[in-house]
């Protein structure tokens, strides 16, 4: 029953047909994610800002990062947005058990890569390196952070690290709300609520997805490598 | 139903350059460049976003409207950032007028008027 439902997917009233519906839901989530690019965009001024004044401190700050970790990451965010881009894609060619097959499997990469981030911040916390909840470095780890890059200052790489923390936790509070959107949309998928006449949300989903993967696209060069390790 | 329909053989090339850009980025970092290794690891972060955006997000595929509001919302990012770091970056560029340190500093910020006073006013009226 459920099977006839979707193949004969009908378009809300206020629409001309299917297409110009999609149309305008796509539409609508670019001026959302236009609204997200200001948001983080404030987080990105602020870390330019900072940058510029206390450039030794944000580069030793860099380097206490882990850049293994950080690129790993990075590849497996790409893999989350490969397989969701599949997903979009196994919905449009009516495919829906590999639309539920590329939904989970997005989830498991999102999944492993926040538990990576989990270990990192771990790790900063076992280092007294948490601003604000757990910054107590002692003697030798601030001698040892100045050391990192001469003209570097405590204070200053305790900012850096709130920017660390703010960026990346704002970034992975978005992949735990997109975790929330794909649980819905793979429960509405094993319904039979999509096929490739009707399958705006899998679209509108996956917009998001993306977006949250290119902000991690900047955030690690930024956060990462700008200390450079040479 | 339209949507333009990317195959899955250019998908995962899609990938593959994102990741080979990301091996190359992270490479980078291991190099001396200077004041370069910002503009690369940014330059090269640029062009991963435009494979995410015009190929994952399907818009080489879409309709002009929304390429217009996709740019807009980077154009309003990067008038966001460049006010902001016009000012920070400029800060230094005009000389303090001499006048306005007649007490004898010669550097630091221009205190304002009275500042140099208020140590020894007592702070009765801040309670």
């Amino acid at each position: 029953m459920a099977e006839s439902q979707a193949v004969h997917a009908v378009h809300a009233h206020q629409f001309e047909d299917l297409d110009q519906q999609h149309d305008v839901g796509t539409l609508g989530m670019w001026a959302f994610l236009a609204t997200e690019i200001m948001f983080f965009g404030g987080l990105f001024a602020g870390y330019t800002v900072y940058r510029y004044l206390y450039l030794p401190s944000f580069e030793a700050g860099s380097r206490l990062l882990d850049i293994r970790l950080g690129a790993i990451n990075t590849a497996v965010l790409l893999g989350s947005s490969l397989t969701m881009a599949l997903a979009v894609r196994a919905a449009q060619t009516n495919k829906r058990k590999a639309l539920a097959t590329f939904l989970v499997l997005t989830m498991i990469l999102g999944g492993v890569f926040l538990g990576i981030k989990f270990v990192e911040y771990a790790h900063k916390w076992e280092h007294h390196l948490v601003p604000g909840l757990h910054w107590a470095p002692d003697a030798e780890e601030v001698a040892q952070i100045q050391g990192l890059k001469p003209g570097a200052a405590a204070p200053q790489v305790e900012l850096f690290l709130c920017f660390y923390f703010f960026m990346t936790g704002m970034h992975a509070l978005h992949m735990i709300i997109g975790f929330g959107i794909m649980t819905v949309m793979l429960v509405l998928s094993l319904r039979g609520r999509f096929s490739s006449e009707y399958y705006s949300p899998i679209e509108v989903t996956g917009l998001y997805w993306h977006f949250v993967d290119i902000i991690w696209i900047f955030l690690f060069p930024l956060l990462y490598l700008v200390g450079g390790r040479y | 139903m339209s949507g333009h329909v990317v195959s899955v053989k250019n998908y995962v090339l899609i990938f593959l350059a994102l990741l080979a850009l990301t091996a190359l980025t992270t490479g980078v970092a291991f190099i001396d460049l200077g004041p370069y290794n910002t503009m690369v690891a940014l330059a090269i972060a640029g062009c991963k976003m435009m494979l995410v955006v015009l190929f994952f997000m399907h818009i080489l595929y879409s309709r002009n409207l929304t390429k217009i509001v996709a740019a807009a919302g980077l154009l309003w990012l990067m008038i966001l950032l460049t006010l902001t770091m016009s000012d920070f970056a400029t800060r230094n560029w005009t000389p303090e007028p001499s006048g306005w340190n007649a007490g004898g500093k010669s550097s630091g910020a221009p205190a304002p008027a009275g500042a140099a006073t208020a140590p020894s006013t007592p702070a009765t009226e801040s309670h």
